[in-house]
């Protein structure tokens, strides 16, 4: 028995150790802040299309903070993680970091120290990305002003907590192996495979992931989280009534709105928001290649009749007023007969827009949505969602509206109680 | 004893004549209409005391003004300068506004006339009513006017004898003509003028009370909307109302050929029945797509247009130093006002009276009555507040509207609220204008040449005639609009404040008058002023960098007018110009300056903004302003006007513009037209005062949106190197031109 | 069906999807709520449901029973403003005075909730409301001002 139990202690000694020495990595000496002028303008103006199609800066940014100061609380299963200061600041930022070391971290996953960076930042899809976008998003970052700033430290249950844990999941999951463009199609299509499955990191949300984390290969697209929201399969299960054309996808992105599919909202909308610096070429492309992975679906059902009960006439009263027969975005709110969100096979994002709806911001043309949460009870909102899913023909139209309703409104109160 | 005669009271330099009542008997009108040339103010227009001032036996004063309260607070200025005048509380007189069955026709309430056209024919009937109450009492008490005291209304003797106003009124005694000079109350002695007064309609404001023409409730009030074809140009081709007419509450549809609106019982059942009329009328698209926005400003410089020559006096220097030229463009704007248009209307035994927030009552009563193919006296309008207008907004056609359809509900009074949509999408829009200049310095750093040009549609659609208002387009027998015309100057439409106000030697200026609007357009807070003081303090900024010169000392050294001078001053010290301390990381001033119309107040603004270089996001930071508007009437009323003026330009300036495709505007709500909001809103905004006690009035409502249109854009060129010349100077503009 | 307003049962005969700004107005004759918009965009219809700051144009009456309404006209008279409404009059915060009333509504949602509030949570606070005329800077100076009054007399109070 003793063998055993000092046999098992071996292993996992070993296993331990064997972790840590995969797991380590040497540290890259420091460099001085290189000067804007080592950068060729073309490179950083590459670097600034890059970096919007990456949409670094909505993670690396706090709200109303500086860009690309770091601190945006993200949050996981397994606890909050604080994105990091990529700002050239050599003390609290990347300033130090030579071009080797930036790649390494793009490529690999470590820091410039040696140490294991957790995949919240989503080097499984950035290690497709070329060497040289990885030279010209390093010339974009280090010619942005240093912004002096720590972020907080993450808040992980354990054992998440130890970095050294990342090797193992490295080992698993991430797959180191450059992009292959597939010969039998286009230029367009593989130039939105590529930002797509590197740089865009599309997969992150739209891609479920298993109980360690991983997106889950063999479901690409098959639909995932995003923090509080649902990202929508981007495959043949898309909740979407009026099918996606490429067309479509395009107006979707570059505006962040399109007449057949209403508003991009939560994450999407930051993510819309960071592409107005992407040019139009790779916005088409990455429409091109989701659309043809996309491809036919079948259209939904008509609409359901419905009882009149105390949702049809929230309804009525509350959504029609805008949603009814209206000009559709710009104006006012989407056809609902045309929302993904009512069709989702989950009433998260349903839950969020009528508890939150889109609040104003002012200074750019953006959709706005007044919130219910203040109005309408937990009960309410839930009659109003289980009417809207039946009448529109949802999925499991009345699964998981008590959840969601929940949740959202948790959201919402805690919100407030910091404000 | 010696009677004084009042003859000799009233009589100034003036040879009018004067009839002069004897106390008690009634006084026999003139034998030929007075010559009023010489009277001042809106006097010219209504020369008999009386029109502005009545005393009733009990003591009641009232108070009587063609303009109207339009939240610029003139109720509250001009009563101030009646009861200074007449030496009573602020709070003592009532004013009756803008009524065409009561009050003087003074046109419009437009273009920052108010103070210097009502307010001053009030001041001087004011001033002449308290020398005839003088004077009858003199007569009474048999003592020399010297002797007499003005105190709570009453006129008092040195032994405790005392008569009110209202005993000193016999009938008839305020009908008479008005001088052209009097004798006015010494600034020096102001109690009244001159102190802020709160204004008299906020309280009801923020109470709940009735103060707004939508909040009007008559007996019996009907609530109508109005069907709108979806575009400008489309003809109704087909109407079911059927299923509409059987709606709850709907009382009745009305249709004149592609004029539609629904009258019901409960407001909520009208907007229903819209909405159902919405789906149920064929429309026959327009002819004619509209030019694509992307390309408007070469399109309209594309355009016919006559050429008026506004000033020349150019005599080009044989060499300069350096010459520099630019071009700048403004997008269509909309006034946007909060509360959308709204009117109240009844058609009574042959009367029909309006309730409107319009600005001119009696050229809207005017239009109104074409329309209606009535005279002109069974039609009444009476001005009662809206939300902020801002220029000519929907104001005038939804009163329009409001009669047609109580002309269909004879008896009943009817209100008639457009939607939001409607407002944004039927309003008429501050035209989209060009300016190209080009000026030449010489060694010493002063401007020697200087050539402008502006193109623009007329900056004026108002009533007018039927054809001016969209009901009148739109009926089955309809008015053609009258054919745009320019404004003249010295005022000006789009050439106002296109002549500038510095010296100089060699001067040209253009304004190309563009007749064919695409869109539709009319007066705008400062019409052409906004753009045209936009470019040229713009230019001015230029100028400066290109001679090295402070942008401050630049423009006093181009500057001759000591009020102008003292205003530019003023304003740079209490912002702290050029303290030698440069502006925080990713910050920059700017300064600008302009005298309204070059004739009415003056303004001076400098601002800080901050400008985030990663997305073109621009703020105004702080705003420090100065103005001289002559005799200040009420400071703090001037204030909020001026620092209104700031943030709405600067939300003009870095956000707005109206979009539109081939078929008509498109930014139909306040998601498709963002305007500022507390987010960005300054930290502060300081408006220093100068007073010229005595001086005429000078209009300040429109003073400061120039002036601010200018400073932003000097400090963003200032925090950012790169000059933008376009506006409104948008997030994605400021980021184009700083680049990465 | 029976409403709660300013601390009244009010008996209205509506349509159950009418929205609360037309009952309001057009039932029970109150003018604080106001029409900007219809669509929740500029909030010059805000009043309060059970203390929380609301969108009147959008609430349709049939979600309201049981939960109480307050309308501008409860905080006060002009004889007697309550404290929001004489910070107004005091401040002067008001040009044309159209959004007025749902500020002041907006404004008292926040102070039911935080009589401490931060410069940026007035903001943020206020956010969905819109002013044309560009009274924001006197419409924060008057919040402040009430917020200081509000936290004097809960202090009074204990």
């Amino acid at each position: 028995m003793r063998y055993v139990v000092l046999a098992a202690a071996v292993l996992v000694f070993l296993g331990a150790g064997g972790l840590v020495w995969l797991g380590w990595y040497s540290a890259i000496a420091p460099i001085q802040p290189p000067a804007r002028a080592s950068f060729p303008p073309a490179a950083i103006a590459q670097g600034a299309e890059l970096a919007a199609l990456g949409t670094c800066m909505s993670c690396h940014t706090t709200p109303g903070g500086a860009p690309f100061a770091g601190g945006r609380a993200v949050q996981t299963p397994f606890g909050t993680i604080y994105t990091s200061n990529i700002t050239p600041d050599p003390a609290t930022g990347i300033g130090t970091w030579s071009e080797a070391a930036f790649r390494r971290a793009m490529r690999a996953g470590v820091g410039r120290s040696g140490r294991q960076l957790y995949p919240a930042f989503p080097y499984d899809h950035f290690t497709k990305i070329s060497a040289a976008d990885d030279a010209d998003l390093y010339a974009y970052l280090m010619t942005r002003p240093p912004v002096r700033a720590t972020a907080p430290p993450n808040d992980l249950s354990f054992p998440f907590d130890y970095r050294f844990l990342i090797s193992a999941w490295k080992l698993l999951f991430l797959r180191t192996a450059p992009f292959h463009p597939e010969p039998a199609e286009s230029m367009q299509w593989n130039r939105g495979a590529y930002l797509v499955q590197g740089l865009a990191h599309c997969g992150a949300c739209h891609t479920p992931r298993n109980f360690l984390g991983a997106e889950e290969s063999g479901d690409a697209f098959a639909g995932g989280d995003a923090e509080d929201w649902y990202a929508y399969a981007l495959n043949k299960a898309s909740p979407a009534p009026v099918a996606w054309t490429a067309d479509g996808l395009y107006h979707y992105l570059r505006h962040g709105w399109q007449v057949q599919h209403g508003d991009a909202l939560g994450p999407m909308r930051e993510v819309t928001d960071d592409l107005a610096g992407a040019p139009d070429d790779d916005l088409h492309a990455i429409a091109t290649y989701i659309a043809a992975g996309l491809g036919k679906h079948a259209p939904p059902g008509p609409q359901v009749a419905t009882k009149a009960g105390p949702g049809e006439a929230l309804y009525r009263g509350a959504c029609a007023v805008c949603h009814g027969d209206s000009h559709g975005p710009p104006f006012a709110g989407i056809d609902l007969a045309r929302s993904s969100a009512l069709r989702a096979p989950t009433p998260t994002n349903l839950a969020n827009i009528i508890t939150d709806g889109i609040p104003a911001t002012g200074e750019t043309r953006e959709p706005i949505m007044p919130g219910f949460g203040a109005v309408l009870t937990a009960r309410q909102t839930r009659d109003l969602i289980a009417y809207l899913r039946t009448r529109f023909d949802a999925p499991h139209p009345r699964d998981g509206i008590e959840d969601a309703v929940k949740a959202a409104r948790a959201n919402t109160a805690q919100l407030e109680a910091t404000r | 004893m010696t009677a004084l005669s009042r003859r000799t009271l009233l009589s100034g330099t003036g040879a009018l004549i004067v009839s002069v009542p004897v106390r008690g008997r009634a006084q026999t009108p003139p034998a030929v209409p007075p010559d009023t040339k010489d009277l001042p103010g809106s006097l010219k227009q209504a020369p008999y005391l009386d029109a502005w001032i009545r005393i009733d036996s009990d003591g009641t004063i009232t108070v009587f003004t063609g303009k109207a309260e339009l939240g610029q607070g003139i109720k509250t200025a001009l009563l101030q300068v009646a009861a200074e005048e007449l030496s009573v509380e602020a709070d003592r007189p009532k004013l009756v506004t803008a009524d065409t069955a009561r009050t003087p026709n003074e046109g419009y309430t437009a273009g920052s006339h108010s103070m210097q056209d009502s307010g001053t024919a009030i001041r001087f009937a004011a001033a002449e009513v308290r020398q005839i109450l003088l004077s009858e009492a003199a007569a009474i008490f048999q003592l020399p006017l010297s002797q007499l005291r003005l105190k709570d209304g009453g006129v008092e003797a040195p032994d405790g004898r005392r008569l009110n106003y209202g005993a000193l009124v016999p009938p008839g005694i305020l009908h008479v003509v008005a001088q052209p000079t009097t004798q006015l109350k010494a600034p020096g002695t102001y109690t009244v003028v001159s102190t802020s007064v709160p204004r008299v309609d906020i309280p009801a404001k923020v109470t709940g009370r009735q103060a707004f023409v939508q909040d009007m409730r008559l007996p019996g009030m009907l609530h109508a909307r109005v069907v709108r074809p979806p575009h400008p140009g489309e003809q109704l081709t087909g109407l079911d109302t059927s299923a509409v007419s059987v709606m709850p509450g709907v009382v009745q549809v009305v249709q004149n050929g592609n004029f539609v609106a629904v009258v019901a019982r409960k407001e909520f059942q009208a907007i229903k029945a819209m909405r159902a009329l919405d789906v149920a009328a064929r429309w026959q698209s327009a002819a004619e797509a509209l030019p694509k926005q992307a390309g408007i400003f070469a399109y309209l410089t594309g355009l016919a247009a006559h050429d008026i020559t506004v000033l020349d006096s150019r005599r080009p220097p044989a060499s300069a130093s350096k010459t520099l030229r630019a071009r700048f463009t403004r997008a269509y704007q909309m006034h946007g006002s909060i509360g959308p248009s709204c009117a109240v209307a009844q058609l009574q035994d042959g009367v029909m009276t309006i309730w409107t927030h319009t600005q001119g009552v009696y050229p809207d009563r005017a239009a109104i009555a074409e329309l209606l193919n009535m005279p002109p006296a069974q039609v009444r309008c009476i001005h009662v507040e809206g939300s902020g207008c801002y220029g000519h907004n929907g104001a005038d056609d939804a009163a329009a509207d409001a009669a047609l359809i109580a002309r269909a509900v004879p008896g009943q009074p009817v209100r008639v609220q457009w939607m939001r949509e409607q407002e944004n999408g039927w309003e008429p829009l501050g035209p989209a204008m060009v300016s190209e200049v080009q000026a030449a310095l010489d060694a010493r750093g002063r401007i020697v040449d200087w050539d402008y040009a502006v193109w623009s549609n007329t900056h004026s659609t108002r009533p007018g005639n039927a054809g001016s208002l969209l009901a009148g387009q739109l009926v089955a027998k309809p008015f053609a609009p009258p054919p745009p015309k320019p404004i003249p100057m010295p005022e000006g439409g789009g050439d106002r404040n296109s002549i500038p106000i510095y010296t100089l030697p060699s001067a040209r200026v253009i304004y190309h008058f563009i007749p064919q609007m695409p869109l539709r357009v009319s007066a705008m807070r400062a019409l052409g002023g906004y753009m045209n003081v936009f470019s040229i303090e713009s230019f001015m900024d230029e100028l400066a960098l290109a001679v090295g010169a402070d942008p401050v000392a630049f423009r006093l050294k181009h500057l001759d007018d000591e009020r102008a001078k003292a205003v530019v001053t003023r304003a740079a010290e209490g912002f702290g110009w050029g303290r030698d301390k440069p502006p925080p990381q990713g910050h920059g001033y700017g300064f600008a300056f302009a005298r309204y119309k070059n004739l009415a107040a003056y303004c001076a603004v400098a601002v800080e903004v901050s400008v985030e270089r990663e997305t073109g996001q621009t703020r105004l930071v702080r705003a420090v302003a100065a103005v001289d508007a002559g005799q200040i009437v009420n400071p703090d009323g001037l204030r909020n006007q001026v620092e209104g003026a700031i943030l709405q330009s600067a939300s003009w300036t870095l956000y707005e513009s109206a979009t539109f495709d081939a078929a008509g505007v498109t930014s139909l709500d306040w998601a498709s037209y963002p305007i500022m909001r507390f987010n960005a809103v300054p930290d502060s905004v300081e408006v220093h005062l100068i007073n010229r006690p005595g001086a005429p009035f000078l209009g300040a409502g429109e003073c400061g949106q120039g002036p601010a249109a200018a400073a932003v854009a000097n400090a963003v060129a200032h925090a950012t190197d790169k000059r933008l010349r376009d506006l409104p100077l948008t997030r994605d503009k400021v980021k184009a031109a700083i680049g990465v | 069906m029976i409403l709660n307003v300013n601390g009244r049962q009010e008996t209205v005969d509506v349509d159950p999807d009418t929205p609360l700004l037309y009952v309001l107005r057009g039932e029970l004759g109150l003018n604080g709520a106001k029409y900007g918009c219809g669509l929740g965009q500029c909030g010059a219809c805000t009043v309060l449901v059970e203390n929380r700051a609301v969108f009147s144009c959008v609430t349709p009456v049939v979600a309201l029973e049981g939960k109480r309404i307050v309308t501008l006209e409860s905080l006060g008279s002009p004889e007697n403003p309550g404290p929001l409404q004489h910070a107004f009059i005091e401040e002067q915060a008001a040009q044309c005075g159209y959004c007025t009333a749902g500020m002041i509504m907006r404004a008292e949602g926040l102070l039911r909730r935080n009589n401490q509030p931060s410069d940026a949570e007035i903001r943020a606070a206020m956010q969905p409301n819109l002013c044309r005329c560009g009274t924001q800077v006197r419409i924060l100076r008057a919040v402040r001002r009430a917020a200081a009054v509000v936290r004097t007399q809960a202090e009074a109070h204990g």
